[in-house]
């Protein structure tokens, strides 16, 4: 065997060209799961192995690549993928999101909108939304080809029964392009609004699960509810203790044993580009207070 | 045709199978079964185990393909169509709305871990239903119609007794007014007195809705409390046909004088 000793990007180009095409089928049929030949990756299932072989796939020389894990340029995992292609692509790398070309991305959509050129590639554990309620994957597989959705309903039945309201929070389902049911990765469904008619192109890549499926550039994507139970989009109700922001999407971070807490921007460079921009918090925030945001 | 919910007067059949027959390789478990049901109408089959009941079942369900013969069903729009013709989509939707199927055992007919009254009205989202107040109130009125206390609406079936998951399961079936219902030995496993008061129910329903029903069991005695025709399987082949309470005080048959004479006085 003389095969090369490095490949940019670390896969292969083969394997690359049967990832490309999976992604084509994916754009072609937006939210329809297409199997593919998901090989091992150096990092362990659940740390992002679909969406590091989506980008590996797709990734040129002239990209500059974002990683954000949580929405978070510095967390280990988003670390270690950006410089995983650093390494192995020679890629620029990049924490705004504007300037990026490439984001990949573990379970959330960056505050700043997205625009014509970018691909966000999503990391899926588990891509079928109706798999806790139908664990037979020939089943699901058919119930997507018939279009029976009733099932998916049944579990946001089940949810305002238990709770008086849809208490699914993250992974909730849209239908995409009016014919497919898709699971949107464990994203909050505050993020839900920003897949539809987005300009950038999604891709969601699932590595253990073997699938790849995408959402292609403006197309419409709603998600599921009851007419006297709509959807509605979920966050803390303060501001970012850092930049004061009262739109985005928080994580709430316990500061002591005594109850204190922070509410802050989940999404780091739109916190730290509102800082520069001036923008100030309290660095504290008023007790826990939740409310429904439409 | 006319409206589905009313006791129908009609003189076209709504399922004819004709010269139906199963073989698993060399074993023959069905053979050559032909009737028409009309609708309104319930008929028993009976037989002892291993005669080929289930198989029939499954068979004039479309659930099985059959290896001779075929069955026909009259859709809504009152055209009588060759269900091995229809598509999977379309058997699938007939399955949901215009069918129902009690199993025996109910963990296979319910969502044991989904509320009751998402067990009802899963039929309803999946026709389209799309709001949560009226498909709990229809899920409610029909969990008072089968005799279940609807404060456990929001239960799950798991926390039901044998009985009531029954009746459950009657219930989710009988949502969307199907026209026809089968039955795969609705009683087996519940103690008598849980038996007489299902049977009691679904005699009821079923008049009050004029539904035709196939109802496979052992169980004479559930032959003659629901149905009007009666029909004896023994080794896949249908050895005696008639009204119910000719067959069963007057068996012609040699087999059927015996399953007669095997019930058990009390």
């Amino acid at each position: 065997m003389n095969a090369p000793a490095y490949n940019f990007a670390y896969l292969d180009e083969q394997t690359k060209r049967m990832i490309r095409r999976a992604i084509l089928k994916a754009i072609a049929i937006p939210g329809y799961q297409v199997p593919f030949a998901s090989r091992e990756m150096p990092m362990p299932y659940g740390w992002g192995t679909g969406g590091v072989q989506v980008t590996a796939a797709i990734l040129g020389p002239d990209d500059v690549l974002k990683v954000i894990d949580q929405g978070s340029d510095d967390t280990t995992n988003a670390i270690s993928i950006r410089k995983f292609f650093g390494k192995t692509a020679g890629v620029a790398t990049t924490t705004s999101t504007t300037d990026a070309t490439v984001i990949q991305t573990r379970h959330r959509i960056p505050e700043a909108p997205l625009h014509a050129g970018q691909v966000l590639v999503y990391q899926v554990p588990i891509p079928e939304p109706l798999r806790f309620l139908e664990p037979r994957e020939t089943e699901t597989r058919r119930m997507h080809a018939l279009g029976e959705y009733g099932l998916m309903h049944v579990k946001l039945y089940e949810d305002i029964a238990r709770f008086g309201h849809i208490a699914t929070s993250y992974a909730y389902p849209v239908k995409v392009n009016a014919r497919y049911v898709m699971d949107p990765s464990p994203t909050p469904k505050f993020d839900n609004p920003k897949m539809d008619n987005c300009p950038a192109l999604q891709l969601f890549g699932a590595g253990r699960e073997k699938r790849i499926y995408a959402i292609p550039p403006h197309t419409d994507v709603v998600s599921l509810d009851f007419e006297d139970h709509p959807f509605t989009r979920y966050r803390f109700d303060a501001p970012c203790a850092l930049c004061g922001a009262g739109d985005s999407y928080l994580d709430e971070i316990v500061t002591d044993d005594k109850g204190g807490r922070m509410f802050v921007c989940s999404d780091t460079d739109y916190c730290e580009q509102r800082q520069q921009a001036g923008h100030r918090g309290s660095e504290s925030a008023a007790p826990h207070k939740e409310r429904a945001h439409v | 045709m006319s409206e589905p919910g009313t006791l129908v007067q009609d003189d076209q059949p709504l399922l004819v199978a004709d010269h139906l027959g199963k073989n698993y390789g060399r074993l023959t478990a069905c053979r050559d079964v032909s009737f028409a049901l009309y609708p309104g109408e319930v008929l028993a089959i009976v037989g002892e185990s291993g005669s080929g009941k289930s198989t029939l079942l499954q068979l004039l369900s479309a659930q099985l393909a059959p290896t001779g013969g075929c069955v026909s069903y009259r859709m809504r729009d009152g055209v009588l169509r060759d269900l091995a013709s229809l598509g999977e989509a379309e058997r699938r939707f007939l399955f949901r709305t215009d069918w129902g199927y009690v199993h025996q055992d109910p963990a296979q007919g319910l969502r044991m871990a989904v509320s009751a009254g998402a067990n009802v009205g899963e039929r309803l989202m999946a026709v389209g239903w799309n709001h949560y107040g009226r498909i709990r109130d229809t899920a409610s009125s029909w969990l008072e119609r089968v005799e279940i206390d609807t404060a456990r609406v929001d239960d799950a079936p798991r926390t039901y007794s044998g009985g009531m998951r029954q009746r459950l399961q009657i219930a989710r079936n009988l949502v969307t007014e199907p026209r026809l219902v089968f039955m795969d030995e609705p009683t087996g496993g519940l103690d008598v007195s849980v038996q007489a008061r299902l049977l009691d129910l679904m005699r009821n329903l079923v008049s009050e809705l004029g539904l035709a029903a196939i109802v496979v069991t052992h169980d004479l005695a559930v032959a003659r409390l629901l149905s009007h025709r009666v029909m004896v399987m023994k080794g896949g082949r249908v050895i005696e046909t008639g009204l119910t309470d000719q067959v069963l005080d007057d068996p012609r048959e040699p087999y059927t004088q015996l399953l007669v004479s095997s019930i058990l006085p009390v």
